[in-house]
């Protein structure tokens, strides 16, 4: 199989040069009683993008879903071990969850924008937690919207239902909703699966531009995309126990071109039993 | 990409043609299927044959009220059986008045229950029994309802009825002396009775909602209250408008309760601790004793009013939906 990958990861800096963003040590996770996920460490490097990739059911979900609490809306959850954002405990008592949510952002696998006007979806987050005035507001929206290069299509309708945008549109503008709150993490959970080629292309050339600006998880089924997009790849898998474990993590290339686990190998050369 | 060679096209032969038909009929089926149409249809149809039946014969029988009284009828206060004057002002304005303090208190705790037990503001083992026991509600027969509210809402209400003469009586809506059964405890019944309604399908209607959406205010950093007041409720709204109407619809015409809490008083007062009448109040207590042809004519006068104004509430509803889902796609 023929990977192209992005020109940053063939000479990826050496990993001591990074600052992970988020540190995840020794993480369990389950749902009521049931492991999902189990002795998973790795890093998030400040300024990379990550993939996560893997076979359904590995827990690559469930993993990005831990990283910003927001897989506790689905009912009761317990975590062993530790993910620390920047040095802090996120699963520390004292953590407030909004607070947390709001740095580390997240774009799900179906576009879910609010049944409101495409200002209103940007403006959401903003609004959540202060009272912008109209013209500040209107500048975060308006570069939101640009970092998510959506701008130029819906500058003349912003007012317009955000439910009458393409599907590709309307992702990217979950992740300009996203981005209007300034995260610094973005965790983005299979934003393609539900959109095509072309709206597939812009959403990859949305993450690489906006790699400048904050670190970004993304879980993909698809390699091809992992190995254009990424710089870091971390390779879920789960064997008969059902847990979802993580099997190799490093840079990109050496994932796809040069696995150490034969599992890693067999996995992206479309060998995986 | 080079072009294919073009195939050399063969003619359908007799083999291919094996077992390929499409017309004719299988067995029985279409018949089956024919008759369950004419079945369904039927019956749908014979639904509305019997609401225009009811109409009509309603108006018939009211006739000679209208015919007397025209649409005068509407705004005159006189209800006088031995001189056989009729006006239906005060139960027009009773019914809407009760009606609209159920809605106003109804709503309200309705939604506070559709969102206490839709969204996870308690545990599950808890909010389960809490919808179930809501909708119980439902289930009370009116009659029991209205007894509950002689012996018991009466009593207890008397002494706020009182409270509220004594300190506020500068407002108009309290400035009588309450005797017990009063425009504002039908109200209350009525709120009661149509509770489990407005609860149970705004419920329904927040449940309904993606999770997706929950998901996404979460992520952006929302409380739960935030959700729930900036993305569920309005994604809700329409669903809830047409549950507040539903009740509406059902407070309007609820007889049995409101008879016996109401105190069947023809006079129009503007306090709601006076007991004042409604139409369907009016109906049961008078139909059973009208014998004179214009007396019925000018109940069923009333029952076509009554008629009119659940009609005219479902239409605004109907209205109010649309407007508002389309707002919210536009």
């Amino acid at each position: 199989m023929q990977f192209s990958f992005h020109d940053s990861a063939i000479n990826a800096s050496s990993t001591s040069d990074l600052i992970p963003a988020l540190r995840v040590k020794d993480l369990a996770f389950y749902y009521g009683s049931q492991k999902a996920i189990e002795s998973v460490s790795m890093d998030i490097y400040q300024g990379q993008v990550t993939a996560i990739i893997g076979p359904s059911g590995c827990g690559k979900s469930t993993f990005l879903k831990a990283l910003n609490r927001i897989s506790e809306l689905e009912g009761v959850v317990r975590v062993e071990g530790q993910v620390e954002f920047f040095g802090q405990d996120i699963y520390s008592r004292q953590v407030n969850l909004n607070r947390l949510r709001r740095q580390i952002g997240m774009v799900f696998q179906k576009p879910n924008p609010f049944p409101s006007s495409i200002y209103d979806n940007v403006a959401y987050g903003v609004r959540v937690f202060s009272r912008p005035n109209r013209v500040s507001l209107d500048e975060t929206v308006e570069s939101a919207l640009r970092s998510a290069a959506l701008w130029n299509e819906v500058k003349d309708n912003l007012s317009k239902s955000a439910l009458g945008l393409s599907g590709g549109q309307q992702q990217r503008l979950c992740i300009a909703r996203a981005l209007a709150v300034k995260p610094k993490i973005l965790l983005m959970d299979e934003p393609c699966s539900a959109l095509d080629p072309i709206a597939t292309m812009k959403i990859e050339e949305l993450i690489d531009s906006l790699r400048h600006e904050l670190t970004i998880a993304i879980v993909t089924h698809n390699m091809q995309q992992a190995s254009r997009v990424s710089q870091y790849t971390a390779f879920f898998s789960t064997d008969e126990s059902r847990i979802g474990q993580l099997v190799e993590f490093g840079a990109t290339t050496q994932i796809f071109m040069a696995a150490s686990q034969s599992r890693t190998r067999d996995y992206v050369q479309g060998r995986f039993g | 990409m080079t072009a294919s060679p073009e195939p050399a096209k063969k003619s359908i032969s007799r083999d291919m043609l094996q077992g390929v038909n499409l017309t004719g009929q299988e067995g029985n089926h279409s018949l089956v299927d024919q008759g369950f149409t004419w079945l369904v249809q039927g019956v749908s149809v014979s639904v509305v044959v019997i609401l225009g039946w009811m109409s009509w014969v309603i108006f018939g029988q009211a006739r000679p009220a209208i015919e007397q009284f025209g649409l005068g009828f509407l705004w005159t206060q006189n209800w006088d059986v031995n001189e056989l004057v009729f006006g239906a002002l005060p139960y027009i304005y009773g019914t809407l008045v009760s009606s609209a303090i159920a809605l106003f208190i109804a709503l309200p705790i309705g939604l506070a229950v559709a969102i206490v037990t839709s969204e996870s503001f308690l545990p599950p083992w808890l909010r389960s029994p809490i919808a179930f026991i809501v909708e119980l509600i439902a289930a009370i027969p009116s009659v029991i309802v209205g007894l509950w509210g002689i012996f018991v809402l009466i009593p207890f209400l008397q002494p706020i009825q009182q409270w509220l003469f004594q300190h506020f009586s500068w407002i108009p809506i309290f400035n009588s002396e309450p005797a017990g059964p009063s425009m504002l405890i039908a109200g209350i019944i009525l709120a009661i009775m149509i509770l489990p309604t407005i609860a149970a399908i705004s419920r329904d209607v927040l449940i309904a909602i993606p999770k997706e959406l929950r998901s996404a205010s979460a992520s952006l950093g929302a409380t739960p209250w935030e959700t729930t007041f900036r993305v569920l409720l309005p994604s809700a709204i329409s669903g809830i408008l047409g549950a507040a109407m539903l009740g509406l619809g059902r407070a309007l015409g609820e007889t049995m309760a409101v008879t016996m809490v109401i105190g069947n008083s023809d006079q129009i007062s503007l306090s709601l601790l006076d007991p004042g009448n409604t139409i369907p109040a009016l109906l049961a207590n008078q139909f059973a004793e009208a014998s004179d042809g214009l007396h019925i004519g000018a109940l069923m006068y009333l029952a076509l009013i009554l008629f009119a104004l659940t009609l005219i509430v479902n239409m605004i509803a109907i209205v109010m939906v649309k407007f508002l889902s389309a707002n919210g796609q536009s």
